[in-house]
């Protein structure tokens, strides 16, 4: 079953000072899978995320990703996972084609490699006009898809998406997904954070957390079951409150 | 290997596609030899004069009684002999010398133009320059008091600047101009350019990739290396066609310890940037931290000698200090590296712990 699974966690946690950020997670995402890591800000989702992409080291507690410890084979990790943040979408001032040739290099593909998947990548995301543009001068959706094609040239075993969609229009949201849903098809794990709601009804399996636990984890239909909600935004709503935030998991009302 | 040189490549076009502060970068030296070249002055008082006179008569006298009258002036010695001269300024004890001809007061007398020489010490060209120029103003005052009595009579000072006889004072701040210069590309640029990536997210894209530390580095300041080495060259270009600053010494070795000097202010940039989160408090850091020790404890302005024993003991701590040292004293002095193995193996202890520091502060902001 191990050999099946993509990522996997025990009691990880992280404590800066007094606080814990992220306090005893446990959880596994099977390969191939589409996973939602929710929470309301500052609930601890962002440092979980570095932690398991190497650029947190946990306080206590361990998680394998792709098969590799991330305290003591964090270099090995890196080959098979892509990143994407919210924050940064590709260097402005460089051109799209330019981007990709950037972390083409960075992740040792050969020239040849390179060259190919960036026609490639131009061509489904019928960018090859742009190609030759400043990214600064992309819609923001065009960015943020040609950042995650860029996440996905090398191929990785695994796609970190931080809050990918956040002040992306619903269209291009939408088109987001499909790409999303490609790459999944195609054999690719993802764990994708996110805020809005209705984006974690595409996930296969979401984690809610609340002040550094995770207080709900299952299929959207099985949350919504077990907390007797109508929507995954119901479900966030209860959890967020101070009396069911105990209940990680609890009984329905 | 190609990761790296696409690094090379992504800064590369960073400075090149940043017009404006590209333009800062070529102007800005261009701009501070002009500057420096004409603006400064330094005051002087307590002017220590030396007084050679053959055959002291009224004529001497009443010109030497000015002298200590101008207030400025110390007289340390009276000589008979112009011998005497060479010691006393070697020894540092005499900055400025009258020499009067023998015949000064017998020309006076019969209207031909009196001849004395004033010598002065140009090692530091300001402090020269101004000791010149109030001797000068003295001699001439006695002149124009002697025609109130007697038109047509004239004083015919021979004027000479001992060790810098160009007087320039180019000649001694062009080195420390350079070194502020790659101050600021190398550490100013260097902190901003990695604390832009800092707050863009780029950098953690960057974490994340399989590109080890050193690379990232590496790739981060191996461009701006290249940008102060041009504007190093570029400066004492300006300075040899502009100002007639001499090059006495090895070009190479001066380039050598420019390059050494890059390295020391390149880990100070990693450091301040390992050390900041925005690029705002990035230059207050490198300002505060690199440029004003630049200025006010290197000697490019203010010669350490004259500084509180406190401040000396303060720019020891100034890489920029050895740095002036050494560039003066292979651009002036024309010395080789038997003379500066010291002041270099400053830079070079300095160079290997600032790296070792800042890759350190690098690793650790992963954790």
């Amino acid at each position: 079953m191990t050999g099946e699974l993509a990522i996997q966690t025990k009691d990880l946690t992280r404590v800066f000072g007094a606080f814990t950020a992220v306090d005893h997670i446990t959880f596994d995402v099977r390969v191939g899978e589409v996973f939602g890591f929710l929470g309301a800000n500052g609930a601890g989702k962002t440092t979980a995320l570095r932690m398991l992409i190497g650029l947190l080291a946990p306080t206590s507690g361990s998680a394998r990703v792709a098969g590799h410890d991330v305290v003591t084979e964090s270099e090995a990790i890196k080959h098979d996972i892509g990143y994407m943040s919210q924050r940064f979408s590709l260097y402005e001032d460089l051109t799209v084609r330019e981007n990709i040739q950037l972390y083409g290099g960075i992740y040792g593909l050969s020239n040849r490699q390179i060259r190919d998947r960036t026609e490639r990548l131009l061509a489904r995301l019928g960018f090859e006009s742009a190609a030759n543009d400043f990214v600064r001068a992309l819609p923001l959706g065009w960015r943020q898809k040609l950042a995650f094609s860029v996440a996905l040239l090398h191929q990785p075993r695994i796609v970190f998406l931080d809050e990918p969609t956040s002040g992306v229009d619903p269209i291009t949201r939408r088109q987001f997904w499909e790409l999303i849903y490609e790459a999944a098809a195609a054999g690719t794990t993802v764990l994708i954070t996110t805020h809005y709601m209705d984006e974690a009804e595409y996930c296969d399996r979401i984690s809610i957390m609340v002040a550094g636990k995770i207080g709900a984890l299952g299929t959207p239909s099985d949350l919504k079951h077990q907390f007797g909600t109508e929507s995954i935004d119901e479900v966030f709503v209860t959890l967020a409150r101070p009396d069911a935030a105990g209940g990680a998991g609890g009984s329905p009302p | 290997m190609t990761a790296l040189l696409g690094l090379l490549r992504k800064e590369t076009y960073h400075i090149l596609r940043d017009t404006r502060t590209l333009l800062v970068i070529i102007l800005l030296p261009v701009l501070q030899v002009i500057i420096f070249g004409y603006a400064i002055r330094t005051d002087v008082d307590r002017v220590r004069l030396a007084i050679v006179d053959p055959h002291p008569d009224y004529a001497t006298l009443a010109l030497r009684s000015r002298f200590t009258a101008a207030g400025v002036f110390t007289v340390v010695a009276v000589e008979s002999r112009v011998d005497a001269l060479e010691s006393l300024f070697q020894r540092g004890e005499a900055q400025e010398a009258i020499v009067f001809d023998p015949d000064f007061a017998e020309h006076l007398a019969r209207g031909l133009p009196a001849r004395l020489m004033l010598v002065t010490d140009a090692t530091e060209p300001n402090t020269g320059s101004a000791v010149q120029a109030y001797a000068s103003a003295v001699i001439e005052g006695y002149e124009r008091e002697l025609q109130a009595g007697a038109p047509g009579v004239r004083i015919a000072p021979e004027i000479r600047m001992r060790f810098n006889p160009t007087r320039e004072s180019s000649n001694l701040f062009v080195p420390g101009l350079m070194a502020f210069i790659l101050t600021i590309i190398s550490s100013l640029m260097t902190a901003i350019s990695l604390t832009r990536e800092k707050e863009t997210g780029s950098m953690e894209a960057l974490l994340v990739s399989p590109l080890r530390p050193w690379q990232i580095i590496v790739g981060k300041v191996a461009p701006y290396l290249a940008v102060g080495f041009v504007s190093v060259v570029g400066v004492i270009v300006e300075a040899r066609l502009v100002f007639n600053v001499p090059l006495r010494g090895s070009v190479a070795l001066l380039l050598a310890e420019s390059v050494l000097f890059i390295l020391v202010s390149l880990s100070l940039g990693i450091l301040i940037s390992a050390r900041t989160s925005s690029q705002r408090v990035a230059m207050m850091g490198a300002m505060v931290g690199t440029m004003l020790p630049t200025m006010l404890l290197s000697g490019f302005i203010f010669p350490i000698e004259s500084m509180p024993q406190v401040l000396q003991v303060v720019s020891n701590i100034v890489p920029a200090r050895w740095f002036v040292f050494v560039a003066r004293s292979i651009m002036l002095k024309g010395v080789g590296l038997e003379y500066l193995w010291r002041e270099t193996l400053v830079l070079v202890t300095m160079a290997l712990v600032l790296l070792t520091m800042s890759t350190r502060a690098f690793h650790e902001r992963l954790e």
